[in-house]
């Protein structure tokens, strides 16, 4: 055990509701912004959302196309495998469910996203349908801002924040599971924070 | 290409202590992908879920570290080679 | 380099804080002893870990302000407001406390005398404590060494060191000191004013061909403007170091 610290208490919030926080995190009212590399800067009218599907079918939406779309308001937690956990975060975006609502083969059950930038993450299919994910372009009721991953990016609360994607490009379901960036450098490959899945193995 | 937000490699001496065991951000590498000989102090360090380092170069992935349940799992992406001295 | 290589494994040693110094409203020295410490030189930093009583734990890397001195080592601290360490080591450390630290580190941005100039200083904030280090160790090796030290801070009250560089600037003639001032400054300011640009660097600094080893450090987007400029202004990338201070996770 480290040697204690007289009078040092950090800037966790100590009074986090029961049952909210899950194991091995602690709540803070900041918002820490981690990343990989540069962030990304997209101009709306260069912005695209592309899925592809497993047989390599693509559907598209510009920026103004996919603002247009029926967008849902949320307030979420939201866990980061550093430990920090943020509770009662406001989103706005486009659920999942509507952006795969028409045609799209959703056979295999995986899906990777990718970003603008590079960035990966993979998912089942099943972790991001059924009201569980969004591409969000607000937050706290204003545009997202590019160093929290604006104009948009994937919102998955249920999940280890590295899974919500910054700067989300689009996403390309599969019927094989690939490792995004930090599930290749030895993160879990699901992530579920209730059950303490961090790293590989856990 | 947007820098604002990396640190030197410098920032991880003491993580590299760490994982190595020893000062190495005086210790040069070549980047694999362009070549480009520099200190490890001198890598643009981006400090996510894991500590990224990138080429000041190019700007590549060179190396990525992740403190897990187990020690560290050191990726050497893009590292054509390191030298060490005395 | 041999110089920045250290036997034996990096442990975490436990310092006591003897003094506290106000340097300016935001910024303290402390200084610490601690017994076990291996030396250092200018331009290493030192990580310090707190714990809570619940097992929760803080690490952040400070660099160190002083020359070897023994077991004594010295950091300036600024507080950030937002931080997690700064606002422990700035209003509740008390003199006689206990930390822990670990170090020297950071060889990569050490200089001494033997490495010779001319030396160009530069800093922004808070950034100057590295660079107080190596000035500091240069004055007492009374070494010859000619150095020029740039600094940039908000306003006159928060000039770090102001009262020592001025000493030091005026017994020693291959030392210069200059300030620049960015948000406000004093009527009778004769320095600078202004952020450091590329016009500020090329009146200020030792010209390219001088080849100068060059050392900067602040904040991101000071280095980053610095660092470009230097490079513009025909300074080797392999002589110009950077010490990026960012915005803590």
């Amino acid at each position: 055990m480290s040697f204690i610290t007289r009078g040092f208490r950090g800037r966790r919030q100590l009074d986090a509701p029961a049952g909210r926080v899950p194991p091995g995190q602690y709540v803070t009212a900041d918002f820490p912004v981690l990343s990989a590399g540069p962030t990304p800067r997209v101009p709306l009218e260069e912005w695209r959302f592309t899925i592809t599907d497993p047989l390599g079918s693509e559907r598209s939406w510009t920026w103004a196309e996919f603002t247009s779309l029926p967008r849902e308001t949320v307030t979420v937690d939201i866990h980061c495998v550093t430990k920090w956990s943020k509770l009662d975060t406001t989103w706005e975006g486009v659920s999942l469910d509507t952006l795969l609502a028409d045609g799209t083969d959703r056979a295999g059950g995986h899906v990777l996203f990718h970003s603008y930038g590079g960035y990966t993450t993979n998912l089942p299919l099943e972790d991001v349908t059924g009201g569980k994910a969004w591409i969000a372009f607000n937050y706290d009721g204003q545009p997202l801002e590019p160093e929290h991953g604006g104009p948009a990016r994937l919102l998955v609360p249920h999940l280890y924040f590295w899974k919500s994607a910054k700067w989300v490009d689009g996403a390309t379901l599969s019927d094989s599971d690939r490792p995004g960036f930090w599930e290749s450098y030895g993160y879990h490959n699901y992530g579920d924070p209730w059950r303490e899945q961090r790293y590989q193995g856990d | 290409m947007d820098n604002e937000r990396h640190l030197d490699g410098n920032a991880l001496a003491g993580l590299f202590h760490d994982v190595f065991g020893r000062e190495m951000t005086h210790e040069c590498a070549c980047c694999a992908r362009c070549g480009a000989e520099n200190q490890l102090g001198a890598a643009w360090v981006y400090r996510g879920a894991g500590d990224v380092l990138r080429c000041p170069n190019c700007g590549s992935i060179v190396m990525v570290i992740v403190q897990n349940s187990d020690g560290f799992r050191v990726s050497f992406e893009a590292i054509r080679w390191l030298q060490t001295s005395a | 380099m041999a110089g920045a290589a250290l036997p034996g494994r990096l442990n975490w040693l436990i310092a006591r804080a003897t003094e506290i110094i106000e340097e300016t409203e935001r910024v303290r020295s402390i200084v610490l002893d601690c017994p076990g410490w291996p030396g250092h030189l200018p331009g290493h930093h030192i990580d310090i870990r707190l714990t809570g009583e619940d097992g929760y734990q803080a690490q952040r890397s400070y660099s160190i302000a002083s020359p070897a001195d023994d077991e004594q080592v010295v950091i300036t601290v600024e507080l950030v407001d937002e931080g997690e360490i700064s606002p422990f080591l700035i209003g509740e450390l008390r003199v006689g406390d206990r930390i822990e630290i670990r170090g020297p580190v950071g060889g990569y941005f050490i200089w001494e005398p033997s490495r010779g100039g001319p030396l160009q200083l530069i800093g922004g904030g808070s950034g100057v404590v590295p660079l107080m280090s190596m000035l500091r160790a240069r004055v007492r090796a009374g070494s010859d060494v000619p150095v020029w030290y740039l600094s940039s801070a908000r306003s006159f009250d928060d000039l770090i060191y102001r009262l020592e560089l001025e000493s030091i600037s005026s017994e020693a003639e291959e030392v210069e000191v200059l300030h620049t001032l960015t948000r406000s400054k004093p009527p009778d300011w004769t320095g600078l004013t202004g952020r450091v640009d590329r016009v500020m660097l090329a009146r200020h600094v030792w010209p390219a061909f001088t080849r100068p080893l060059c050392y900067v450090c602040g904040p991101t987007g000071f280095v980053e403007t610095v660092a470009t400029s230097l490079v513009a202004l025909g300074h080797q990338p392999g002589r110009i170091k950077t010490e990026r201070f960012g915005p803590t996770n």
